[in-house]
């Protein structure tokens, strides 16, 4: 029992990280209909940018109220990673849209490969420690097996991760269904043609969606580094694949498609690593996405194209 | 005669290589109800949309409130006071109606909101009933009706229409109509539309243009072009309901 409980938690919190990553490829499908294959990257650089900014802080600003430096690398790296998501829009895929629709999925791996090689040219190829800087948590069970004890324990980094991801989770589900800002976006997800009719900036919409998924796929980069501990510039591929995954899984298009997606991902995968073995792992989560597709084609949220005449 | 609230000179769209408008020239003065009648496939929808510039125009100008708008974007004509219920009523099909006519107003100052809300309600007292339902589960008159909401809530000067009365029953055609001749008459609304249904087109309209493949081939008041024989024969024989 504890072990299970121990094992809940975890895939809780990676659960939540893909999660937060997967909202970004979702939003953006829903709105442009493309998949963003450098949206993984981002999160690549998001961890970058708050490890740098971590770094920078601490040893060289000699700043050590933890959570002063947290907040202004969450702020930092927020910023800076939104920036880069606006720029890849507007470099690599605001100019081929209306081209034919493989055009921008080409462009999108490429961006991929571009913003790896250059991580790993400007940041060198060696994985990047950091020192865990969250330690303790709170022992939620405790029991006795054949080996001794055996806990199930809460750390404060799981506490922070899980609170952090529910927030966003909702605050961002609330300026999508009730603001002015995520009726626009609803509105070009639709019907783009008809948006622009009401007066709606259709291009400024598009680069807001980069810029939100971006944000959150920052904060899932800060998480992922301070969970971790290690960060090298390939992260944002396996991450990348796994929320997607998660996001089609859920229902590509669906926001809390994206979160349970998100959510049934790292459970899976740590249930599996935790009873079975830990090499099939990524076999078990995307056999389950493939059984999932076949039954449910649009995912487990997602609405299926119906066209009314 | 003032200058007009918006006119089209020598304007030629094309999609592709293919040619939809040539040469469209045509005058909306303030406070009336212009109409285009034409047959299917004459330019009538490409001709509203060139207006809202999508597609811009290759060739010619557009001319609204004394201001050059044939290249600006879409969203930037909308800005100045044009509102469109366009072709295939495009509702947002997932948005229940009151987030249908929450779009429309997206311009608005929103203290206005409110007293708009009632305006379009007493107008089409069905939506109100229905405010909580979602567009893709409406009929085709509601449909229309929250169409030309929708382009109301945005305060237009001028509203264009796309066959506002397509596949819709005779009963709420006239309902339409009604509000549209109402609207014109109570608020000064000037209106555009065009129509395959010419009758009741005709006899709602100060002036009419007729359309064909892309081209203005007549104009007159309303009345005139009803009178004239070719006219019925081409776009009345059986729509005369």
């Amino acid at each position: 029992m504890e072990y299970f409980v121990q094992q809940l938690v975890n895939g809780l919190t990676l659960g939540s990280i893909y999660g937060l990553i997967a909202i970004g490829y979702t939003m953006v499908y829903g709105i442009i209909g493309m998949i963003n294959f450098a949206h993984g990257d981002i999160f690549m650089i998001g961890a970058f940018i708050a490890l740098s900014t971590f770094l920078l802080l601490t040893t060289i600003l000699g700043i050590s109220f933890l959570p002063l430096v947290l907040l202004v690398v969450l702020v930092v790296s927020m910023a800076f990673t939104s920036a880069w998501g606006w720029t890849v829009e507007r470099l690599a895929y605001r100019p081929l849209r209306g081209s034919f629709r493989l055009a921008p999925l080409i462009t999108a791996i490429g961006m991929s490969i571009v913003l790896q090689n250059f991580v790993q040219v400007s940041q060198g190829a060696r994985v990047k420690p950091l020192p865990p800087q969250i330690t303790g948590g709170i022992t939620l069970m405790e029991g006795s097996s054949a080996n001794g004890t055996i806990q199930a324990q809460l750390s404060y980094m799981q506490i922070i991760i899980i609170a952090t991801t529910l927030v966003l989770m909702v605050g961002f589900s609330l300026l999508i269904s009730r603001t002015p800002l995520g009726r626009a976006q609803r509105a070009c997800e639709q019907d783009r043609k008809m948006a622009a009719l009401l007066g709606v900036n259709v291009d400024r919409t598009i680069s807001l969606t980069f810029i939100m998924g971006a944000a959150l796929a920052s904060v899932a980069g800060l998480m992922f580094m301070l969970l971790y501990g290690v960060i090298d510039f390939y992260i944002g591929f396996l991450a990348g694949v796994k929320a997607f995954t998660a996001a089609v899984l859920g229902g590509i298009g669906s926001l809390p498609g994206a979160m349970l997606g998100g959510l049934l991902i790292g459970l899976i995968e740590v249930f599996w690593s935790a009873y079975f073995t830990v090499e099939y792992k990524d076999v078990a989560a995307f056999s389950i996405l493939a059984i999932v597709l076949i039954f449910m084609p649009s995912g487990l949220l997602g609405k299926p194209e119906i066209e009314k005449v | 005669m003032s200058e007009p609230l918006l006119s089209t000179r020598d304007v030629h769209t094309y999609y592709g290589k293919i040619i939809a408008l040539r040469g469209v020239d045509i005058d909306v003065h303030a406070g009336e109800i212009v109409t285009m009648i034409g047959a299917n496939g004459a330019g009538k929808s490409t001709l509203m949309m060139t207006i809202c510039g999508n597609p811009h125009p290759r060739q010619g100008q557009i001319v609204y409130d004394g201001r050059d708008i044939t290249m600006m974007p879409t969203h930037e004509i909308m800005r100045l006071g044009i509102a469109q219920s366009p072709e295939g009523r495009r509702i947002f099909r997932a948005m229940t109606v009151l987030e249908n006519l929450q779009m429309g107003a997206s311009l608005v100052d929103p203290k206005y909101f409110d007293s708009d809300l009632e305006k379009v309600f007493h107008l089409f007292p069905r939506l109100k009933e229905r405010i909580k339902q979602r567009g893709g589960t409406m009929s085709g008159g509601e449909l229309q009706m929250l169409a030309i909401a929708r382009a109301l809530m945005s305060r237009p000067k001028l509203l264009l229409l796309d066959e506002p009365s397509l596949g819709l029953a005779p009963l709420v055609v006239k309902q339409i109509f009604d509000a549209i001749r109402e609207l014109n008459q109570s608020e000064g609304l000037t209106v555009f539309l065009v129509e395959q249904n010419a009758f009741h087109a005709l006899k709602l309209a100060h002036r009419a243009y007729v359309m064909v493949n892309g081209k203005i081939t007549m104009s007159g008041t309303g009345a005139e072009l009803l009178g004239r024989e070719d006219v019925r024969a081409a776009y009345l024989e059986g729509g005369g309901h």
